[in-house]
């Protein structure tokens, strides 16, 4: 038996999200007293793996293929699945990202498992299997018991946190066969923007609303960002007009995050919103309207001009840096 | 070619969510049903692929998993210009059960090209087009934000801080977010009348297990009161955020 975690990672590398993935599965398998195995896909170095046994990885599985540099996710979900069938898991467990629910879904139909998005927290029982998430988009969380003898689950970024705990890791190089007709998708360009801090990844956020009133007036917004190396986001009708790339756009019908820090600038807070900004850890809200809704689920508040408070902030955290 | 889109049927979004029998069940009264709107986004797309005269797209078909409820959610679809409307006759209980109706559709009814959207704004469980995708053994591809049927089949799709490109064969699911179309289409007058007379098909269930299922809800707390910061003096939430908060 055992509890096998897929660890992404990025042209070789890990992020802080592999580490809480790692930190989550390893207290997960003591939990159900069973052996943690992590998987990792693509060419890496022996020293990158060997950072995740800082979190509690003494095995991991790597499959040091270079034809899996590029991520497909059947081809991904095929040597999980192999993998897990092998480990006899009970669980398998991925972050929820992109790839994450692009691959997560694929193992479960594969092994026959129940499956879970989007997980916070620690089962809240594991004989019946019980775990608990968000569900209407924030509004409400939901128990859900996964029934079947193996179950997948996706661990939703920024919840459970790193937890340190270092041990000695063996690394098994593995090679499973995978059919070569799986590996057909043909990627025909990519544009990335090098240098960005990525709005999924960030600890923090600068987001503004329609209360900036026009696209002239963001310049206040990206310094704000700046200073504080954080990324920009915005609401929904700011990126519908075009004044933001879609890119920015948080919400129920956005992107859902989790940062430590939101400063929300001109955005009144309607429930949509809400859904894509409420697990973070701490809401700056400013706003001229003190019966903006964003107040009800904010930590701080400043009833002002955005065009008035923005540069003030970015001066008062320049100057607390220097 | 024909396109299949998958259809949820939720909650409006601004629904206050009530639950009942000791917080185990939506409490579904007075709920006010719509289109998932990653799916009314992707119906839009189908459409516009339809109506371009240089595709050869001739059927767009919805598809929903669901009790006798959702018929008016799907006669919607018809009104906003699908051609016809299945409904399988199943409590959509988990991803894998919904997923795996669908599939057995599919075996039987060839669709070149299935869309699903990036998740269900009700359970949140963003895994049925790629469970879908699996169950078939079809190439599926996330994050799409364009699908063009030129003479290539071309699908752009966000990537953290950019774009890619894919070219791609049929038959595929694409799941949709974002971007997809510009706006969702909303119903005519005329779109109304004519979907009455549209085909809405209902078929039994298959034999399938239900490997899931929640077994109760909880709200959540209510959070603490907003503390109010003089715009005078800003650097006093700096100091908060670093000493009280402990976020930066
Ligand atoms: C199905 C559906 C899905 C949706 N999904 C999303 C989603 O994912 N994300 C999302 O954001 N929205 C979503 N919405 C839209 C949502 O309902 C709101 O309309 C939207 O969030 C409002 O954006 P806003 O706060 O920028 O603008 P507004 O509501 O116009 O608010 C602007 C705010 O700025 C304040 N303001 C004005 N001038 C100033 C100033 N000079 N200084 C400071 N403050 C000022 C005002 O007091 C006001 O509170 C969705 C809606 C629907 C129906």
């Amino acid at each position: 038996m055992s509890v096998v975690a897929f660890a992404k990672n990025w042209n070789g590398k890990f992020k802080n999200s592999s580490y809480e993935l790692v930190s989550y599965t390893k207290e997960l398998a003591n939990q159900m007293q069973t052996n943690l195995v992590i998987v990792s896909i693509g060419k890496i170095t022996e020293e990158e793996l060997n950072k995740l046994s800082q979190y509690g990885a003494d095995r991991i599985i790597s499959v040091n293929d270079a034809r899996m540099n590029v991520l497909t996710s059947r081809v991904y979900a095929e040597v999980i699945a192999q993998i897990a069938k092998k480990e006899s898991a009970e669980l398998v467990v991925m972050t929820d990202n992109n790839s994450g629910k692009a691959i997560a879904p694929r193992v479960a139909v594969k092994l026959k498992a129940g499956m879970v998005a989007a997980v916070q927290e620690l089962p809240v029982s594991i004989k019946p299997f019980v775990v608990k998430k968000q569900m209407f988009s924030g509004k409400t969380f939901g128990y859900v018991q996964i029934n079947s003898a193996i179950r997948v689950l996706t661990l939703a970024k920024n919840c459970f946190g790193l937890v340190e705990n270092p041990v000695e890791c063996n690394i098994d190089i593995s090679h499973p066969e995978v059919n070569t007709g799986l590996f057909k998708i043909q990627i025909i360009s990519e544009e990335e923007q090098k240098n960005k801090v990525i709005l999924t990844d960030a600890d923090c956020v600068v987001s503004a609303g329609r209360g900036m009133r026009s696209p002239d007036n963001w310049r206040p917004v990206e310094e704000l960002a700046e200073v504080l190396g954080a990324a920009t986001a915005c609401s929904r009708p700011v990126s519908d007009e075009g004044w933001r790339s879609h890119e920015e756009h948080v919400g129920q019908t956005g992107k859902v995050i989790a940062p430590n820090l939101y400063i929300a600038a001109g955005i009144s807070g309607a429930i949509q919103h809400v859904a894509g900004i409420s697990r973070s850890k701490c809401i700056v809200a400013i706003n001229t309207d003190p019966e903006a809704p964003i107040f009800s689920v904010a930590d701080y508040g400043i009833i002002g001009d955005v065009m008035d408070v923005l540069p003030r902030l970015t001066e008062a955290f320049r100057k607390s840096k220097s | 070619m024909k396109i299949l889109v998958c259809i949820s049927n939720v909650p409006d979004t601004t629904t206050k969510v009530k639950f009942k029998e000791d917080n185990t069940l939506l409490d579904d009264s007075g709920i006010q049903w719509i289109i998932n709107p990653w799916d009314e986004l992707a119906l839009t797309r189908a459409l516009e692929l339809k109506e371009d005269a240089g595709n050869s797209v001739n059927e767009v078909c919805v598809i929903n998993v669901g009790g006798s409820l959702t018929e008016a959610t799907l006669r919607k679809a018809l009104a906003i210009g699908a051609d016809k409307a299945i409904r399988i006759d199943a409590c959509p209980s988990d991803a894998y059960h919904v997923a795996g109706q669908i599939a057995e559709y599919l075996k039987e009814n060839v669709y070149d090209l299935i869309f699903s959207g990036i998740e269900s704004s009700d359970y949140n469980g963003s895994s049925v087009g790629a469970m879908l995708a699996e169950f078939m053994n079809y190439s599926g591809i996330s994050s799409v934000t364009n699908v063009n049927l030129d003479d290539d089949i071309v699908v752009s799709r966000a990537i953290p801080g950019g774009k890619q490109m894919i070219k791609t064969e049929t038959p595929f699911v694409a799941i949709v977010q974002k971007g997809i179309a510009k706006e969702p289409r909303i119903p005519s007058m005329r779109g109304i009348m004519m979907a009455r007379k549209k085909p809405l098909e209902v078929i039994p269930a298959a034999e399938l297990p239900v490997l899931t299922q929640t077994v109760k809800f909880e709200l959540p707390q209510a959070k603490g009161t907003c503390k109010m910061i003089d715009p005078e003096h800003v650097e006093q939430l700096v100091e908060l955020l670093k000493n009280e908060a402990k976020v930066l």
